[in-house]
């Protein structure tokens, strides 16, 4: 018999996020070749996002589009998504580990009485199971997981599962009316983009990361330059966050976030197991501190013992010649 | 007000990993209070030095963290609770359950747990908790007030700010920045020791064991590959820098 995957899609500033793409992909690893794959898409003025999705081989697309989904609300989003999942009924729900799918893909999994693996990072199928990888102690370790029952939710950690073509026939398009509930007990007061035009730091494949050795705010300015150059986003360790010289939401760790960026640039980070933790698994780590001890240099496939307020701008300059 | 934490007792973060019979190894392991719980628990505390009550710290977990609940009680909570029974699984759904339970019988205000847990960090539990009991929840705060029967929470989502007004009761999980956990004192910790300490098993809630099966089995355990160090770049400093971006440009079709 075949199954049915729904991905619940992601969009931001009028475009699907890449998550939602992985997230698809996320969906052929986990079903077979007669199974058929849904994509939810909730929000308002979404035309742009259906547009990029029309042309994505999957069998429907469901939209809700209504302005008091403008705004991500738990309950109002747990609602319209409860509603296409009445009329998709499928057999696994897949979204990305992001702000909007950490906090409603547990409430969505209470909602169905559905078990969840969260924040996976593979998906192997095997002859009659699906088999989610995902770490544990932030990537210390990693454990193997299977479902017990069905329908079953998942969400994927971004830049892990790579987006393969996508591309089909167009996808029936059905539009769902809001069911609007008379009140909710949950109001968006006000929303403050602090991160627009930025990248995004758990999606960048670039960061650049400051620790105790950038010494003030301040300090954090050439870390930003070289990483405006780059494409990526800036980090923080900890110990950089601890001393005020950045914002919590930038820390990459066992206690922050775990990054896993194409490159990922260390500076004036000594490497305690913590920070490890967060940013070992990206796939090349340049290292730059005073320290030639310093435990990072033995996680860095390259290392530059130095000052990193002489050698982050000479980085800069020479990564902008490549760039222009 | 009556406002409830509740806490995970996890390895402190600077811990190794160690697999044995593929199992994690607790030998010698220190544990501590969850991180983000820790952020829960004072807020817990502040809000109680506001607007007056009762904290109660409750836990699903191992013996073992009845430490983490004296802890909790050193640092101001009023009572703790801790369900121990072998036969409740770590999965999500089971542990969220036992805890709506028990919840789902008292008298609630407020409940805070942390965004994530260190271990599993899966960041399931305390918002699954809030659609069981059927009430609203704010996830990852930096910043809570309360209102009367209302609070206003400040949402970290991944950076951007979002500002969201619940009706009580509800759940919150904390995010860092929401506050600075305060030590315990010597005091505390004297008084923690006469403070109310409830242990219960299943027998003690009201909950079908059939509900409690687990819905997600692990079937492996690894550790990720060992990074082997790399090189440290030789010359003078705008030589290395060169070799980098040489290096960087032919390793990653980024540049």
């Amino acid at each position: 018999m075949s199954k049915t995957i729904l991905v619940v899609a992601e969009h931001l500033d009028g475009a699907l996020r890449q998550v939602t793409y992985e997230a698809m992909q996320a969906a052929r690893l986990s079903s077979t070749n007669n199974d058929k794959l849904h994509i939810a898409l909730i929000g308002h003025q979404v035309e742009d996002s259906i547009e990029s999705l029309s042309y994505v081989a999957c069998e429907k697309i469901y939209v809700i589009d209504h302005p008091d989904l403008e705004q991500y609300n738990p309950e109002a989003y747990s609602n319209a998504l409860k509603q296409v999942i009445d009329i998709s009924n499928p057999d696994g729900i897949i979204f990305g580990h992001t702000a909007i799918g950490r906090d409603l893909a547990p409430k969505i999994s209470a909602r169905l009485d559905a078990g969840q693996i969260s924040d996976v990072t593979s998906i192997e199928n095997l002859d009659d199971h699906v088999v989610f990888t995902r770490p544990i102690y932030a990537g210390k370790a990693f454990e193997k997981k299977v479902f017990q029952s069905s329908p079953w939710v998942v969400t994927i950690r971004p830049n892990n599962i790579s987006a393969a073509d996508l591309r089909g026939e167009k996808a029936e398009m059905e539009q769902i009316e809001y069911a609007k509930p008379a009140s909710l007990r949950t109001v968006i007061k006000d929303v403050v983009r602090k991160t627009s035009g930025k990248v995004d730091l758990s999606e960048a494949k670039i960061v650049v990361s400051g620790g105790r050795g950038v010494k003030s705010a301040e300090g954090f300015k050439p870390l930003e330059e070289l990483a405006d150059v780059l494409g990526g986003a800036v980090g923080a360790s900890r110990g950089a966050c601890d001393a005020d010289y950045c914002d919590y939401s930038l820390q990459i760790g066992q206690t922050g976030k775990v990054v896993t960026p194409e490159v990922y640039i260390a500076c004036g980070i000594s490497g305690a197991i913590q920070h490890v933790a967060g940013m070992s698994q990206s796939k090349i780590i340049v290292a730059i501190n005073k320290d030639p001890e310093a435990p990072i240099f033995q996680i860095a496939d390259y290392g530059i013992v130095g000052d990193l307020f002489e050698v982050v701008p000479l980085l800069t300059e020479e990564f902008k010649k490549v760039v222009d | 007000m009556d406002i409830y934490v509740i806490l995970k007792q996890t390895f402190d973060t600077e811990e190794k990993i160690i697999i044995e019979d593929g199992q994690v190894t607790e030998d010698g392991v220190q544990y501590v209070i969850n991180p983000y719980d820790e952020y829960a628990v004072e807020e817990a505390i502040q809000k109680r030095e506001e607007l007056g009550g009762n904290v109660f710290v409750i836990a699903v977990g191992p013996e073992r963290t009845s430490e983490s609940l004296r802890t909790a009680l050193a640092m101001g909570a009023d009572e703790a609770i801790l369900i121990a029974d072998e036969r409740i699984c770590s999965d999500e759904n089971t542990v969220s359950k036992v805890l709506a339970s028990y919840l789902g019988s008292q008298k609630v205000d407020l409940i805070l747990g942390g965004y994530f847990s260190v271990d599993n960090g899966a960041g399931q539990v305390a918002i699954r908790l809030a659609q069981l009991l059927d009430i609203p929840h704010v996830g990852s705060i930096t910043k809570l007030d309360i209102r009367d029967d209302k609070a206003i929470a400040d949402r970290d989502a991944e950076g951007d700010l979002e500002q969201v007004e619940v009706t009580l009761p509800a759940v919150f999980t904390a995010q860092q920045g929401l506050n600075e956990p305060r030590y315990p004192s010597l005091p505390g910790i004297m008084k923690a020791k006469r403070k109310p300490f409830k242990q219960l098993t299943l027998d003690d809630l009201d909950i079908d064991e059939t509900e409690l099966a687990p819905k997600t089995e692990r079937i492996a355990l690894s550790l990720p590959p060992q990074k082997e160090a790399g090189q440290i770049l030789k010359g003078d400093t705008a030589e290395q820098v060169k070799e980098i971006v040489e290096k960087l440009r032919h390793e990653t079709k980024l540049l």
